[in-house]
C-alpha cells in the first residue's frame, strides 16, 4: 500500500514537472511572437507626438528641416524603395539565374561549394560591404562610367545627375550585391523541392533541359521564386550601413540616378543619436515605424508564398 | 524545317545554360573581390598594436582597437545571455511540443522576425532601455544583438532536434524517465552538435551588426567594460573610422575589416564543418 502511494504521488509529481517544463519553454518560444508585437507598439506609442502633431502629412511632405522642426519623410521612403526596386531589378536575373545554375546544370561536384561561397557572400557584414562600396565600388563608378555617361550624353534618361560615383545609382548597386545571394539560395531551396517527376516527364516528351526548366520547374516553383525575390526586397528596405556609406544622404527626389539621395534606415543612423530637438527624435521614431511596417508586410508575404509552395509541393509529393 | 527547328532548341538551350553559368560566377565574384580588397588592405595595419593599444588621436600613427576588440566580446556575452536561453527553450518547444497551430504562430513570428531591419531593433530597445535609463549602455547594446539571436537560434535548435531519432525519446521514455528528461538528457545530448553550430552561427550574424549598436551601445573611446556605461564594438569603430577623412584612420578600419571577416568567415566554415561531420551532410 505504502509503495503504491508513494509511487503514485511520484507520477504525480513527474506529471506536474512535466507540465512545467512545458510550459517553461512555450513561454519562452512565445517571446518570438511577443517580440514584433512589442516593437510595433513601443515605436508607435514613443512617436505618437509626432503621429499627432504632423498627421497624414508626415508621409506626403518633402520638407525636412530639423532648425524650424518641419518633418516630412517623403524623400526617404522615396530613397528606400527606389534604391530597393533598383537593386531588384539587377539582382533578380543573376539571383535567378545562379540558382537555376546550381540546381538544374551545374556539375554534381561543384554544387556544394559553390552554393556554400553563397552562403559566405550572405554572412559578410553590412559594414563590411560599405567599406567596399565607398573606396573600391564608387570610384570606378565615378571614373569609368558616371563620369564619361555625363560628358557624352547629359540628358541621358535615368543615368544621369551629379556624377560623384556617391548616389542611388552606387547604393542600389550594393544594395544589389548583398540581396543576390539571399533571393540565390532561397531560389535554389524552391527549386531542389520541385519533384524529380515533374523534370522526368518534361524530358521524357523531348524537352530539352532550357524548356524543361521554363514549362515544368519554373511554374511549378513560382510563388516560391516570387517569395524569395521578396525576401530580398524586404532585406533591401532594412539594410542601413552599406547604403547610408554610399548614397550620399541628402533628403531631396531626383529621377537621376546619379543623383545622391537618402533612404528612411540611413537617416535614422546618421540623426538619431543627435537629434536636436524632441519632435526631430519623436519624427525620427516615426520612420523607424513606417520602415518596419514596411518591411514585416513585405517579410509577411514572404513566407506565405515559400510556404504555399513548400506545403503545394508536398501535397502533391505524397499524392 | 525541323532540323533547323531542332538546331534552334539546341542553341537556346546552349545559350541558356552559358547565361545561367556566367550568373553564378558574377555572383561569385564580389566575395573574392572583397576578400582580396579587405586582405590586401587591412593586413598591412594589423599587429600587436592593434590588438593591444588605445585609438590614438588624429594625426598620432599607429594606435589600435584593443577597446573595441573587448567591448565586442562583452557584446555578445550579454547577447548569449538574452538570447541563448530563449532560443534554445523556444527550440525545444518546437520540435518537442509545437507540431500544432501555436507552433506554426511561433514558427511564422521567428521567420518574420528576422527580416526585421537591425536598426528597427536598435531603435525599439533604445526606447525601451536607453529612455528610461537616460544613457546609452552596453547593456541597451547586448539586448539589441540578443533579441537579433533569438530566432536564429531558435530555429536552428528546432531543426537539428528534429533530426534526433524517435527511437531514441521512445527508448528514454520507456526506462521510465519523465518527458522533461528525456528532452534535457536524452534529445538535447543528441542534437548537441547541431545546436552549438546554431549558437555560433547567430554568434557570427550579430558580430557583424553595426545599425543596432548606433543608439544602443554608442561608441567609447577609452576602456570600458561596465554594463552601464556606452562601449566601443569593432563594426561601429569601423564604421567611424571609415567615413572620417583621415588616410591613417582608413587603415584602421580595413585593419578592423580584416580582424572582423576572418573571425565570421572562419566561425562560418567551422560550424560548416562541425555540421557536416556529424550528420554525413551539412545542414
Amino acid at each position: 500500500m505504502a509503495t503504491d502511494k508513494s509511487v503514485k504521488r511520484n507520477h504525480g509529481g513527474m506529471a506536474r514537472k512535466d507540465r512545467a517544463f512545458k510550459g517553461l519553454t512555450l513561454g519562452l518560444a512565445l517571446t518570438a511572437t511577443a517580440l514584433p508585437i512589442l516593437i510595433a507598439l513601443e515605436l508607435a506609442r514613443t512617436s505618437s507626438p509626432a503621429i499627432h502633431h504632423f498627421g497624414w502629412k508626415f508621409i506626403s511632405s518633402q520638407d525636412w528641416d530639423p532648425v524650424h522642426e518641419l518633418f516630412g519623410a517623403l524623400p526617404f521612403i522615396y530613397g528606400t524603395i527606389v534604391s530597393s526596386i533598383l537593386a531588384l531589378v539587377i539582382a533578380i536575373p543573376l539571383g535567378l539565374g545562379a540558382a537555376i545554375w546550381l540546381v538544374e546544370t551545374a556539375p554534381k561536384s561543384l554544387r556544394a561549394p559553390v552554393g556554400f561561397l553563397v552562403e559566405l557572400l550572405a554572412a559578410i557584414p553590412s559594414i563590411i560591404y560599405g567599406l567596399w562600396g565607398i573606396f573600391v565600388l564608387v570610384p570606378i563608378l565615378r571614373d569609368h562610367i558616371e563620369m564619361p555617361l555625363a560628358l557624352k550624353f547629359p540628358n541621358f534618361p535615368l543615368l544621369s545627375g551629379q556624377p560623384l560615383g556617391i548616389g542611388m545609382l552606387s547604393g542600389g548597386l550594393v544594395l544589389a550585391v548583398m540581396v543576390i545571394p539571399f533571393i540565390t539560395s532561397v531560389s535554389q531551396q524552391v527549386l531542389e523541392a520541385v519533384p524529380n517527376s515533374q523534370r522526368e516527364a518534361a524530358l521524357s516528351l523531348g524537352a530539352t533541359k532550357w524548356e524543361m526548366i521554363r514549362t515544368s520547374v519554373i511554374p511549378y516553383a513560382r510563388s516560391g521564386i516570387v517569395g524569395a525575390i521578396m525576401l530580398g526586397l524586404g532585406r533591401a528596405l532594412g539594410e542601413t550601413m552599406a547604403i547610408t556609406m554610399v548614397i550620399g544622404n541628402v533628403p531631396a527626389i531626383s529621377a537621376h540616378l546619379f543623383d545622391p539621395g537618402y533612404t528612411m534606415a540611413s537617416v535614422l543612423a546618421n540623426e538619431f543619436s543627435e537629434a536636436t530637438s524632441d519632435m526631430h527624435r519623436f519624427a525620427l521614431v516615426e520612420i523607424g515605424l513606417l520602415l518596419f511596417i514596411l518591411a514585416i508586410i513585405v517579410n509577411i508575404c514572404a513566407r506565405l508564398l515559400i510556404s504555399k509552395t513548400a506545403k503545394g509541393i508536398a501535397e502533391t509529393g505524397t499524392a | 524545317m525541323s532540323k533547323r527547328k531542332y538546331a534552334w532548341r539546341k542553341l537556346q538551350n546552349a545559350s541558356v545554360t552559358g547565361i545561367t553559368t556566367l550568373c553564378a560566377l558574377v555572383t561569385l565574384v564580389p566575395l573574392f573581390w572583397i576578400l582580396y580588397y579587405v586582405t590586401s588592405q587591412g593586413i598591412r595595419s594589423v599587429n600587436v598594436a592593434f590588438f593591444t593599444q588605445l585609438p590614438k588621436p588624429v594625426g598620432e600613427p599607429g594606435g589600435g582597437m584593443a577597446n573595441a576588440i573587448l567591448g565586442s566580446g562583452i557584446l555578445l556575452g550579454i547577447a548569449s545571455i538574452v538570447g541563448i536561453p530563449i532560443g534554445i527553450c523556444g527550440g525545444i518547444y518546437l520540435s518537442e511540443f509545437g507540431k500544432n497551430r501555436v507552433g506554426d504562430c511561433i514558427r511564422f513570428a521567428a521567420d518574420v522576425l528576422v527580416g526585421v531591419p537591425s536598426i528597427v531593433i536598435g531603435m525599439f530597445v533604445y526606447a525601451l532601455i536607453v529612455l528610461p535609463m537616460h544613457k546609452f549602455s552596453a547593456l541597451a547594446g547586448g539586448v539589441a544583438l540578443g533579441i537579433m539571436m533569438v530566432p536564429i537560434v531558435m530555429r536552428t535548435t528546432e531543426e537539428s532536434l528534429n533530426m534526433v531519432p524517435s527511437s531514441l525519446r521512445e527508448g528514454s521514455l520507456a526506462l521510465g524517465a519523465a518527458n522533461w528528461q528525456t528532452v534535457v538528457k536524452v534529445v538535447l545530448s543528441a542534437g548537441k552538435a547541431g545546436v552549438i553550430t546554431g549558437v555560433l552561427l547567430s554568434l557570427a550574424r550579430v558580430a557583424g551588426e553595426t545599425a543596432p549598436l548606433l543608439f544602443t551601445a554608442l561608441n567609447n573611446r577609452f576602456w570600458s567594460s561596465s554594463p552601464t556605461e556606452p562601449i566601443a564594438s569593432l563594426p561601429v569603430q569601423i564604421y567611424t573610422y571609415a567615413i572620417a577623412p583621415y588616410d591613417d584612420w582608413h587603415q584602421q578600419a580595413w585593419a578592423g575589416a580584416f580582424v572582423l571577416i576572418v573571425t565570421i568567415l572562419g566561425v562560418n566554415i567551422a560550424a560548416r564543418l562541425l555540421s557536416r561531420n556529424r550528420h554525413g551532410r551539412a545542414i
